[in-house]
């Protein structure tokens, strides 16, 4: 029972529980489930500029999604406090592949080797963070949407743009993964 | 101009229902609806950028598991909402444009490039947010790095093949 209140969700009840969000932002407002609107609306709100791209109404339409980001955040702190695992139980064939690269500690979100801000002044905490933020916001703005909105709301609604999306997600990550990582975490 | 009447009054519903979802209480589902979100996520450990190399390393079924599921699910609810011809609760009628395909180049470019970053950080844009406040406080700096990222890309928006 207490499985139900702490520790690692299994994939058959997280998936189906975050796919609910689907249908449930439809049935409240028609609202199409997407998270990476977001960046553009804080565009709109922080630093519209001359860009003609962050020059409408965020107000009417992006409005409801920020607060749905604000509520991410609100529950990722509430599950982080209150009992999510703070040790992933990642496999072990990942624990030896990431030793390799010099990853020992398989504690908190990401490597503290390289999620510090100690570590941000490093090549590696640099490219980690500041470029792949930076890719994150330029990629999801210029292919209209990210593991929520294409990943999922897209492929469920059988959006030819979506699929091929999502194997742009997986090209780009498997670069990453296979050919970036082992120079840029490799040198630790 | 019976068309121009008809677009006339589709306009002023879609400004209503508009009006609507702005009302406080629907505000206020908005965010309960993402603190719910927020928190399956986290539980879900999709937030972890040791779950995301062992996605990309293909070692573990379980991220595949929980997209996969989620699809499923989000696609027979889809289809079964649309076949309702149910209203949202804010009036409007319950309707998922089609996501236009042009010439796809936006969608491989952005899609891989958005990839690249992903595994970078070892977050997509949810999680992105949601660890600054749940173990990995300089996500801050991936954040406010992504805003720039989106910015760019407006700025540059004319000039990119889409």
């Amino acid at each position: 029972m207490t499985a139900w209140f702490s520790g690692t969700l299994p994939w058959y009840v997280a998936g189906p529980l975050l796919g609910l969000f689907v249908p449930a932002l439809l049935i409240v407002g028609n609202k199409q489930f997407g998270v990476s609107s977001n960046l553009r609306h804080l565009c709109a709100v922080l630093a519209p500029g001359k860009v003609a791209f962050f020059h409408y109404d965020w107000r009417k339409i992006g409005l409801w999604n920020l607060l749905f980001l604000a509520g991410i955040m609100i529950g990722g702190f509430l599950a982080f406090h209150t009992g999510a695992a703070h040790q992933v139980a990642i496999s072990p064939a990942t624990q030896a592949a990431l030793a390799k690269l010099g990853i020992h500690d398989f504690s908190g979100a990401a490597p503290h080797e390289v999620f510090s801000w100690h570590a941000l002044l490093t090549l590696r905490g640099f490219v980690s963070v500041v470029v792949g933020g930076f890719l994150v916001g330029f990629g999801t703005a210029y292919g209209g949407g990210c593991t929520s909105g294409h990943a999922i709301g897209g492929l469920a609604n059988f959006q030819l743009p979506s699929l091929i999306a999502v194997i742009g997600f997986f090209a780009g990550g498997l670069v990453t993964t296979w050919f970036i990582l082992p120079f840029l975490l490799g040198a630790l | 101009m019976t068309q121009t009447l008809v677009l006339e009054t589709e306009n002023a519903a879609v400004e209503r229902s508009l009006r609507q979802s702005n009302r406080p209480v629907f505000l206020a589902v908005y965010l309960l609806l993402g603190i719910a979100f927020g928190y399956v996520l986290t539980r879900s450990e999709a937030v972890s950028w040791f779950r995301i190399q062992e996605m990309f390393r293909f070692q573990s079924f379980r991220m595949y598991g929980i997209i996969g599921s989620a699809v499923v699910t989000a696609a027979v609810t889809l289809a079964l909402l649309k076949r309702s011809g149910l209203k949202s609760l804010a009036g409007e009628s319950i309707s998922v444009p089609d996501k236009k395909l042009g010439r796809g180049i936006r969608y491989i470019a952005g899609g891989s490039i958005f990839g690249l970053g992903w595994a970078l950080t070892g977050a997509c844009p949810a999680p992105l947010f949601s660890l600054v406040g749940s173990g990995a406080p300089v996500m801050i700096v991936a954040v406010v790095s992504a805003i720039a990222g989106t910015w760019v890309y407006g700025w540059l928006r004319p000039k990119l093949p889409h």
